[in-house]
């Protein structure tokens, strides 16, 4: 690591003054951000912690009865908390990395990190779900930009996640065997006014949405709906693990899955 | 677990529970990590981001006028430096000796991996160090790399050294004599089985990573390193030797407990010898810790062999002859027994269990801008083994005929056995193994388990196999003629105090195998006192005599012998003073129960009267035998042992994804006499678990360019707990060794030698039932290639 300050503020205010400084940065759980500077891959000035803010931990229901979950809430925290409210988005933080992980990485930070194999990013995406920040209200739809890049500016801080909660909904991730992040994971979510699948891991692109799958679902939301349905290899990702028509493949089948496991 | 668990409640045969096991895991062991001189430094390596490269310029100046920064070494600083030394020199099979290229502490002009140290910077912190490698100012010319074994052996490829002829570093035949005799029976057989497979090249990862402390003391001009070694002896030679020219009484060489080895902490590594150069050119002890980034590209690798193996049969499916042709990734340098492993740890395992009669083995091995590669826990005993055990199994589905039958009926079954490979195996039953494999692994039941799994819609296979390895490296005068460049005996030292309790002073280093409490169970049994009378040290060349260190699974057979005769000795020397204390002949004497007694009458000393009068002489026959009672053996082998065994694996492949998972594993070895059945069944369980590893996950990757893409363990996938099932391990089956005084064979190798063929052997037993025609798949079986091999 390259030296640098350390801010840990206690608002989201003081938070943001923090973030004015010249190359400062949030800093949630760590779990991304400490190995990049361990590698010194990144050399802020300062690292503004944001998990010692009150007011931006914690799950409740709001008054249309949607899921809010502050920004600098850890994983396990809403594997725990939000298992009553939305089981589907419990279990998923459920089954991101070991307890360390889930234990210190934040939806905040895996949300602003957006890395292609995250699994957050599919249920903010199929749930469309708003991400709320110190300055804004952000559309899901509108927030995923592509790999590790998303809507917000610079210094902006994610201080919620507002999730609609669906009638049904699933995640199925298939892990890359060594990271065991997601190889590809499809979160499957059906609203009265529809069904909504987001695919995360298999994309060049990042989080997506598969519109065929959600039009086939929306008139039959069963397993059967995907047969015959594929997603194009082209921009799909190749790498040692797997090539991209096996990626392509595999979001087939994980949607399948999440389909029966919700229906 | 085994009946024979807890059948005794100490010495030989009892599972006394791991007496180091309360320092690791309360966090009070003594890592070297954890040794802090006063004063040290600290150096950060800059190593080499390109494959292969020529150094244009390496400006350290303004780096070395950075805060905190003592002093910047390059490859200039050890031009008068010996190089790292290579132990092994093989003849190839014209009588040629192979090309052994210099292979310098830091980069002289060229360097010739990723990770290839080229500058070393000692500063007063670690950080301060980093940041002054940083500001190296470096520039090197890139050359075309060579990464692809056929591709480098190609005329006109780039040269990974370019004083050699080219980058073919042996081409070797065994047994030559018997090439033509092979050829013929292949023209003659009545059915050949052919196969192409790659033995994946892997990376030890163990749980600590390297590190080494030199220090120099100005007074004395002693030089002492620290560092986490298998064998700080051999350290001590080739370092002392071949690299700084310290004579071994000015160097010390000191490895404490040492986190995991599995091959890879057994060479000797330039970041040793530029510790403990350093610590001597600047009065001060440096440290360096390597990171786990470091690790991955600067460790020996293991395996890393392209095989094309044949089996000829005759009409009744009798092994006629083998013939296999190896291309074996040297990487980049010849690391200290790398060209040993494909060579005489290979080819002289190519029978097996069987009785083929004629057997040619061709290995060339080749050089590459990769990571050195060198022993891997079993070391060219499972790249025999896999081979073999795969092209049995294909051999079995192309003739129609069950794999078991097939195997039972080519097993060698008289022993002694002089195999066609150069090698007498002394005992086995290999009947007996697979018999009770049959019953362990529940055979009968399969096909319900079959049933069951495609009611799941899961294809389930089953994949069995036999090994048979070379453990107790070596005898020494045998391996000096094939090369070795050093002897393979081992050493001990056991001190009696006058109080009777003892202290064996080892050459073998326990890096997690648990000699600690293995040890003193066969002194407890020859002596008859407790257990924690006894205490091990090892790893520290001030100490212990002269060893050879762990690997191999040699450390009970060939250093446990050595405390044995020891120990003889003391027992011998220890009865002399009983006689003379109750006035009775010596050839009376007996020792049982920690007690000396006169045969025939109720006259008895306790083993603690012995002892002190040895230390206090005053009734002491002085005029025959010294005062004392401490003594020292060497142990020179007469063969190496042969652990045998048969595995059996189960597998369900879900179809839509190719996703295996291993559901029953089952292992019945014969390891002759057991010491400690607790510790036999760990190492079983964790050379399993490594096997498994290699099977369906490790997998060290280079692009075409030699960049390493599976650089962390982001991407490359060690196994976890819940990638293996619960084993049925089963040891009972004991031919014991006929040459050590122990029976004892070796089992710290057998799981990881026996268990890739099974899985392999399993997971295409399943698609074959599905129908899939598929005959192979190479290592590691990842989800992504079953499903490909499954589309056809
Ligand atoms: C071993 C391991 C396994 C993992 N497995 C998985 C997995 O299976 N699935 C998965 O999805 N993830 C996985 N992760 C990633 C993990 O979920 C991280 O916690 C997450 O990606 C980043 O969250 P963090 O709170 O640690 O953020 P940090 O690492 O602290 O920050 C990441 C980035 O987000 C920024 N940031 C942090 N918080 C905020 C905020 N509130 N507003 C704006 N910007 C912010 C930071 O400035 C930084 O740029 C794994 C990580 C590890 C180490």
């Amino acid at each position: 690591m390259y030296e640098f300050e350390f801010a840990r503020p206690t608002s989201v205010a003081e938070a943001v003054q923090a973030l004015g400084a010249e190359e400062a940065q949030a800093l949630g759980g760590g779990q991304t951000l400490i190995p990049t500077l361990k590698q010194r891959l990144a050399m802020p000035s300062v690292l503004v912690s944001l998990t010692g803010i009150a007011e931006m931990t914690g799950i409740t229901t709001t008054g249309d009865g949607a899921v809010e979950i502050g920004g600098a809430t850890c994983h396990a925290d809403v594997a725990k908390g939000a298992a009553a409210a939305y089981p589907a988005l419990a279990a998923l933080a459920g089954q991101i990395g070991d307890p360390a992980v889930r234990n210190r990485g934040t939806i905040g930070g895996s949300l602003a990190n957006n890395d292609p194999a995250a699994c957050y990013p599919a249920a903010a995406l199929a749930s469309g779900a708003t991400i709320v920040t110190n300055v804004r209200e952000i559309a899901a739809d509108d927030y995923f930009q592509g790999m590790f890049t998303t809507a917000l500016d610079e210094g902006e801080i994610i201080t919620s996640v507002r999730f609609p909660v669906p009638q049904a909904a699933n995640y199925q991730k298939f892990l890359q065997p060594a990271s065991r992040f997601a190889m590809v994971g499809v979160f499957v979510a059906k609203f009265a006014e529809g069904v909504r699948v987001a695919v995360t891991g298999a994309s060049e692109e990042g989080v997506f949405r598969w519109s065929e799958a959600e039009a086939a679902l929306a008139s039959s939301f069963s397993p059967d709906a995907i047969d015959g349905l594929t997603v194009a290899p082209d921009g799909m990702i190749g790498d040692i693990h797997g090539t991209r028509a096996y990626r392509a493949h595999l979001v087939g089948v994980m949607t399948k899955r999440a389909v029966a496991a919700a229906a | 677990m085994p009946k024979d668990i807890d059948a005794k409640e100490s010495g030989i045969g009892a599972a006394t529970k791991r007496r180091e096991d309360i320092r690791f895991l309360s966090g009070t062991g003594n890592y070297t990590d954890d040794i802090n001189v006063n004063g040290q430094a600290y150096v950060h390596f800059l190593r080499s981001d390109v494959a292969h490269g020529r150094i244009s310029s390496l400006e350290t100046t303004a780096a070395a006028a950075m805060p905190g920064v003592l002093r910047i070494f390059t490859g200039a600083d050890f031009e008068g430096v010996g190089g790292l030394p290579c132990g092994w020199q093989v003849t190839d099979r014209f009588g040629e000796v192979m090309q052994e290229p210099a292979h310098p502490v830091l980069a002289q002009g060229k360097v010739r991996h990723v990770g290839d140290p080229i500058a070393a910077v000692v500063a007063e912190t670690p950080e301060q160090a980093r940041d002054a490698a940083e500001a190296i100012e470096l520039e090197i010319e890139e050359l075309p790399a060579v990464i692809d074994m056929k591709a480098a052996l190609q005329d006109g490829a780039p040269k990974v050294h370019d004083d050699l002829t080219s980058n073919l570093c042996y081409d070797w035949g065994f047994v030559e004599e018997n090439k033509d005799a092979v050829n013929k029976a292949f023209d003659a057989a009545a059915h050949v089985t052919t196969l192409e497979l790659v033995n994946n090249r892997l990376i030890a990862n163990p749980m600590e990573p390297r590190v080494a402390v030199g220090d120099f003391n100005r007074a004395t001009g002693d030089s002492t390193l620290y560092t986490t070694s298998q064998n700080p002896h051999v350290i001590r030679l080739l370092m002392g030797a071949f690299v700084l020219g310290i004579p071994e009484h000015k160097l010390r060489v000191v490895a404490p407990d040492v986190g995991g080895g599995f091959g890879s902490k057994i060479f000797h590594y330039a970041e040793e010898a530029f510790c403990t150069f350093a610590a001597k050119a600047l009065n001060r002890a440096v440290k360096w810790t390597s990171s786990r980034s470091e690790a991955f590209m600067s460790d020996a690798h293991g395996r890393d062999h392209v095989t094309k193996i044949e089996l000829a049969l005759d009409a009744d499916n009798n092994f006629t002859a083998l013939r296999t042709d190896t291309l074996a990734n040297m990487g980049a340098y010849l690391s200290t027994f790398a060209p040993s492993v494909p060579t005489w740890l290979h080819g002289t395992l190519m029978a097996g269990n069987y009785k083929t009669p004629l057997i040619y083995v061709n290995v060339k091995a080749v050089f590459t801008n990769t990571v050195p590669v060198d022993a891997y826990r079993g070391a060219g005993r499972p790249e025999a083994t896999y081979q073999l055990e795969r092209v049995i199994d294909k051999a079995a589905r192309e003739l129609g005929v069950d794999p078991i039958a097939l195997r039972r009926q080519n097993f060698i079954t008289e022993f002694p056995y002089a195999t066609p490979v150069a090698v007498e195996y002394d005992t086995g039953d290999y009947v007996a193994t697979m018999d009770k494999l049959e019953e362990i692994a529940d055979l009968a039941g399969f096909a319900a388990r079959r049933a069951e799994s495609e009611k799941a819609g899961k294809l389930r296979g089953l994949g069995v196999n036999c090994y048979i390895e070379a453990c107790g490296i070596a005898p020494s005068n045998l391996v000096g003629q094939l090369g070795a460049r050093a002897g393979l005996y081992e050493s001990a030292t056991v001190r009696v105090n006058a109080t009777g309790g003892i202290v064996v002073m080892t050459g073998s280093h326990s890096h997690g195998q648990g000699h600690e409490t293995s040890f003193p169970q066969v002194i407890s049994s020859m002596i008859g006192i407790p257990e924690d009378m006894v205490e091990i040290e090892h790893g520290d060349t001030n100490n212990a005599p002269m060893g050879m260190g762990t690997y191999g699974s040699r450390s009970l057979a060939v250093g446990g012998s050595a405390m044995v005769r020891a120990t003889e000795k003391i027992i011998a020397k220890a009865k002399k003073i009983a006689a003379h204390l109750m006035e009775a002949a010596d050839a009376d004497i007996e020792l049982k129960d920690g007690k000396f007694s006169v045969a025939g009458t109720d006259k008895s000393v306790a083993w603690g009267d012995v002892t002190l009068a040895a230390y206090v002489p005053h009734n002491y026959p002085l005029e025959e035998i010294e005062p004392g009672l401490e003594e020292t053996a060497f142990y020179d082998p007469a063969n190496f042992t042969y652990p045998s065994g048969a595995y059996a694996c189960e597998v369900e492949v879900d179809p839509d994804t190719g996703k295996v998972t291993i559901e029953r594993f089952a292992a019945a070895d014969d390891f002759g006499n057991i010491v400690n059945p607790m510790i036999v069944d760990g190492q079983v369980h964790g050379g399993i678990g490594q096997g498994i590893g290699q099977a369906l996950l490790e997998g060290c990757v280079y692009d075409e360019n030699g960049q390493l893409l599976s650089a962390s363990f982001m991407d490359y996938a060690m196994p976890r707990a819940d990638d293996v099932p619960f084993y049925q391990v089963d040891h009972s089956c004991q031919t014991p060794c006929t040459h050590n005084p122990l029976g004892v064979k070796g089992c710290g190798e057998a799981g990881a030698i026996g268990s890739p063929p099974a899985v392999v052997n399993a997971v295409v037993d399943a698609l074959q039932s599905a129908g899939k025609p598929v005959t192979h798949i190479d290592m590691p079986l990842s989800p992504a290639r079953v499903w490909a091999a499954m589309q056809g």
